[in-house]
């Protein structure tokens, strides 16, 4: 599968705090790339840079590169927004605005210069549908988005990322504030998702990591020690502190 | 995550477990070739009551190791040492099995004088029993390289085998009226043949525990 990211010699410092070193990697496109690791190593850091959510951290220095589709993202001719446009984000604490459930979905459409009612119809419509939520919710989109559930929340926010057509989709813990039955259907949708969209992931939940990424990149202070498919990575690890981390034996 | 310190602890019980059942197996087929060979009736006896003992060891291993993958779900190497538990601990009771056939024979031929002296059977059970030790050793140890040795006793224990079939067949030539004793033999020899076999599976688990490969040594 072809590399869309390709990450080259990144260091990352906050302030004086040294959270990434070199790292290099490739992420394929259209797949689904789980980073996993403890707590403080550098796996949400380095996928906060690939939008440049970072840059919104006072004392944030980068060195080496980060190229998405070929572009170095952090030349001074990419604008943010385009960048954020291509490469959307889920977090952790589903976070729908204060608004309809179809104002939500319509906001970035609009934002990028949307007007047409029909258009905007028909992307809320395929992007709930994308995000399986279209069902539970199309008789009710002028409800406010903060009566649905965390799941639903969630799935909207999904649904929102997707409405402006992203290439990538970055999802920082997406599942870890949901029950079981919410967190199954996101995998669900995730999976389904990955045959459009390259997905890169960062999970606490090593068993999700396992059941749905292609690939896994196991993160130790701030360093990639291993990155492999996903099947390798849990069966047969090469590195001896993978085997000791997704056994559990620290972390 | 796993609970570390019960996970293992639950590993070192799997291994005692598997460690009883092969002195079980070991101490099974070794009374099983000398019952035969002394025509010890209640011996046999004894192995056959005594395989229970064997089933009931390999529901434990199949207990412990469903609800470790139940609770903890394991990976990597922790999942392969319960998957590589459930693989040997069911060799081990096909082998206890084969050994109770061995003492089915002695039971069979109660009252009857043995045709021979017996020499290649019990050098087999022997050879057989040395397997058994270093098949349990080369999985608790994690050591490879005597799963591998393991293979070429098994390629004596067939070469003694084929000598067995050959003498007896002979034999059922020369006496046709005493056939069906040739033919118990001839399925001695037979069952200890697949309790190598069956050795030589336990190092093929130890290589994979090790690896994450599954090796064939009986070939």
């Amino acid at each position: 599968m072809e590399p869309i990211i390709h990450i080259d010699k990144l260091n990352l410092y906050y302030s004086s705090y040294h959270a990434l070193k070199d790292v290099s990697m490739d992420i394929p496109e259209k797949a689904i790339t789980a980073f996993i690791g403890p707590s403080g190593c550098g796996k949400s850091t380095l996928l906060r840079t690939l939008n440049r959510m970072n840059d919104m951290i006072s004392g944030t220095r980068i060195e080496g590169k980060v190229q998405i589709g070929g572009t170095d993202i952090y030349s001074e001719d990419v604008h943010v927004e385009a960048l954020r446009k291509q490469v959307g984000m889920v977090f952790q604490q589903p976070n729908p605005f204060p608004k309809s459930i179809y104002d939500n979905i319509a906001y970035g459409p609009r934002l990028h210069g949307v007007r047409n009612k029909a258009e905007l119809d028909h992307i809320v419509e395929t992007s709930l549908k994308q995000s399986v939520l279209w069902e539970e919710v199309k008789n009710f989109l002028k409800r406010s988005a903060l009566s649905l559930s965390g799941g639903q929340q969630q799935r909207l926010c999904i649904a929102r990322a997707l409405a402006v057509q992203p290439d990538i989709l970055l999802m920082d813990e997406a599942t870890s504030a949901l029950d079981p039955i919410s967190t199954l259907k996101i995998e669900e949708l995730v999976q389904e998702l990955k045959d459009k969209y390259t997905i890169v992931m960062v999970t606490h939940n090593m068993h999700q990591a396992a059941r749905i990424s292609g690939r896994t990149v196991f993160f130790l202070n701030g360093e990639v020690v291993e990155a492999d498919d996903t099947k390798t990575l849990f069966s047969t690890p090469q590195d001896s502190r993978t085997e000791d981390y997704i056994s559990g034996r620290f972390g | 995550m796993i609970q570390r310190k019960e996970f293992d602890q639950n590993l070192d019980e799997l291994r005692h477990l598997l460690h009883a059942m092969g002195d079980h197996v070991k101490e099974a087929l070794q009374g099983a070739v000398e019952a035969l060979q002394t025509k010890n009736i209640a011996k046999a006896q004894v192995i056959v009551k005594r395989d229970v003992e064997l089933n009931l060891m390999e529901d434990q291993i199949m207990e412990i190791g469903s609800r470790l993958i139940v609770t903890q779900q394991p990976v990597a190497k922790d999942l392969r040492r319960i998957i590589v538990a459930f693989k040997i601990s069911s060799d081990l009771e096909r082998m206890g099995d084969l050994s109770l056939d061995i003492a089915k024979v002695t039971l069979r031929l109660e009252g009857q004088d043995l045709i021979k002296p017996l020499v290649d059977i019990p050098r087999m059970a022997e050879l057989a029993g040395i397997m058994i030790d270093e098949s349990l050793k080369s999985y608790l140890d994690e050591n490879t390289d005597l799963a591998y040795k393991m293979a070429q006793d098994d390629d004596e224990i067939d070469h003694l085998y084929s000598q067995i079939t050959r003498d007896l067949h002979s034999y059922m030539i020369a006496h046709p009226d005493n056939v069906q004793q040739a033919m118990l033999l001839i399925l001695v020899g037979r069952y200890i043949e697949r309790i190598a076999d069956h050795a030589t599976n336990i190092g093929e688990s130890a290589v994979y525990l090790v690896t994450g490969k599954r090796p064939d040594l009986n070939s």
